[in-house]
């Protein structure tokens, strides 16, 4: 198992999804540990009757169906189907709202989705996604990428409420790739996975939306500045260490 | 025994063939300079030596030869780069600065022993003078601007030419990798660029490919993956002054090169990053998730003027 994830460590972030099957094809009897602690690039359907487009994880599915955060309902329908409570389904729907509204700011398009759960402990569970087409066929408002996708998964586990407080565990996974193809750089490519947890007790005075909201968006900010600035700046770190920009070459000339 | 069907069954295994293909292919896709990581890996999760040796034997060959590997050639020789252009057999390589072939043990990554090259599997007289040249050229621009820089110069048609009056063809490759497994980054470089000596247009006609990988995995896992074609041309001179026109112009390329990769990272925090996503919103505050009353206004209102989106 160790073995397994060492391999899915060193393969290409954009192959991600073939390692991970044939992976799966491999050991098939480790595939639910595989499953749960690897993530792929977020998929996405369209419930017709909200007219909008939703992302499918483990946590809105039930056999083969997923459960729509609008209409809440399962596409394609199931009987004897789960659902979150009623007032757990208010907060879903709130969130959901909201947290179109943060995308958009944030992200300038793409789609989001947030689901949530009862869990044993009293608690729930929320999981907001968000899946962002940036090339400039999707929604890359500057055009700057050939290809560009932005995967990000927030799973954050809400502890009961003691005297006003309760406890948060955020883990974030974020997955991206971009490539630039211009004259002078040629194609440029960057990709790559990078996760994260987050713990934190806060006063529930202003709602758990609130406090998992802003977990979510300091975590998410910390781990775009990380990838950028220490992962892509360790790529570029190496190239120069492979080829050091070179001052001005006295260039020989033919002797004639 | 081919499998027809396109889905197997849950409790169904993997035939031997299936097996080593996905082995074959994970070790054909590790990053430069980890194959040995994916090897061992690959063992543990296969647990099944046979399939691993074939599969072995079928990918390391293809892998040293596309990642251009370097082993170094008993009794100091200098190193020989494993490529398709200097390939005489699949376990024997030549290297055409000291004249020898090296016989090669691809799946240990290693040269184990060498020998002179036949009279045949050198260039003529005439060619290895313009290849000597150029070689010559190539290993000062190299050392000069790789720090851990190997360069050959194969001849890949027309090594028999004798004189005037015939094409050839070399390809000039430059490979540098740097592995530091224990700061979790690895890199390389790759350049490859095909020389073609035309007789007739008294021209030189040249195509390069570069090619820049490197893998960071500390916690994380990213990768770069750039590469970029180049053509350019010059005249037909004497071997002293091809060798200097076409280091010149693989330098001034390659410089330039670089310097591009260094604008396209430079550009990412504030322009190609942002179609991702943003540093901030536009209004350069955090988003102010305490207003959710406001927000449950909002969405009331456009409810009821049946807006929303």
């Amino acid at each position: 198992m160790e073995a397994a994830l060492g391999l899915l460590r060193r393969m290409p972030p954009k192959q991600s999804e073939t390692a991970l099957s044939a992976l799966l094809s491999l050991i098939p009897q480790h595939s639910s540990d595989l499953l749960s602690q690897v993530d792929l690039p977020l998929q996405v359907l369209r419930d017709i009757e909200s007219g909008k487009d939703f992302i499918l994880c483990e946590y809105n599915r039930d056999a083969d169906s997923y459960r729509s955060p609008w209409s809440n309902k399962y596409l394609p329908p199931l009987e004897d189907a789960l659902y979150p409570s009623s007032e757990l389904r208010k907060l879903e729907v709130e969130a959901n709202d909201i947290f179109a509204i943060y995308r958009d700011q944030y992200y300038e398009g793409g789609i989001s989705s947030v689901y949530m759960w009862e869990d044993d402990n009293e608690g729930f569970v929320a999981c907001f996604l968000i899946k962002k087409d940036g090339s400039k066929s999707g929604h890359g408002r500057r055009g700057c990428l050939e290809e560009g996708a932005w995967d990000a998964i927030h799973v954050i586990q809400v502890g009961p409420e003691e005297e006003g407080m309760a406890h948060y565990c955020l883990t974030s996974t974020i997955m991206l790739s971009l490539a630039t193809d211009d004259e002078s750089s040629g194609k440029f490519g960057l990709s790559g996975s990078i996760r994260r947890q987050m713990k934190m007790d806060l006063a529930v005075a202003e709602g758990h939306l609130c406090n998992m909201g802003r977990m979510i968006e300091e975590l998410e900010g910390k781990l775009r500045n990380s990838l950028d600035q220490v992962y892509f700046g360790k790529t570029r770190e190496m190239v120069c260490t492979l080829r050091p920009p070179a001052e001005i070459v006295q260039m020989r000339l033919p002797d004639t | 025994m081919a499998d027809e069907e396109d889905e197997l069954p849950e409790e169904t295994e993997l035939s031997y063939e299936q097996k080593k293909e996905i082995a074959k292919w994970f070790l054909l896709n590790a990053p430069a300079g980890e194959i040995n990581y994916v090897a061992k890996d690959l063992k543990a999760v296969l647990s099944d030596e046979e399939v691993y040796n074939e599969a072995a034997m079928e990918a390391f060959p293809v892998y040293n030869k596309s990642h251009m590997i370097c082993l170094e050639m008993p009794s100091r020789a200098g190193d020989v780069i494993v490529s398709s252009y200097s390939e005489i057999t699949e376990n024997e390589f030549l290297d055409p600065r000291t004249a020898q072939v090296a016989i090669v043990d691809h799946v240990k990554q290693i040269c184990t022993k060498v020998r002179p090259a036949h009279d045949e599997e050198l260039p003529s007289l005439y060619i290895e003078e313009y290849r000597y040249a150029l070689d010559a050229e190539i290993q000062r621009y190299v050392s000069e601007s790789y720090p851990k820089g190997i360069s050959a110069v194969n001849c890949v048609k027309g090594k028999d030419t004798e004189g005037l009056g015939s094409d050839f063809e070399f390809v000039v490759i430059i490979t540098a990798m740097r592995l530091s497994p224990q700061n979790f980054c690895n890199g390389s470089w790759r350049s490859v660029w095909n020389i073609d000596f035309q007789d007739e247009s008294q021209v030189l006609d040249i195509k390069g490919k570069l090619q820049v990988g490197a893998h960071y995995f500390e916690e994380g896992n990213v990768e770069l993956d750039a590469k970029k074609d180049f053509q350019d041309s010059t005249i037909f001179q004497s071997a002293d002054d091809c060798a200097i026109a076409i280091a010149n112009i693989i330098r001034h390329h390659e410089t330039e090169y670089l310097a591009a990769l260094e604008v396209a990272y430079s550009k990412l925090p504030d322009n190609t990053f942002k179609d991702l996503r943003r540093k901030l919103p536009v209004t350069r505050t955090l988003f102010p998730w305490q207003n959710t009353l406001q927000f449950s206004l909002t969405r009331e209102v456009e409810k009821e003027l049946g807006l929303g989106k």
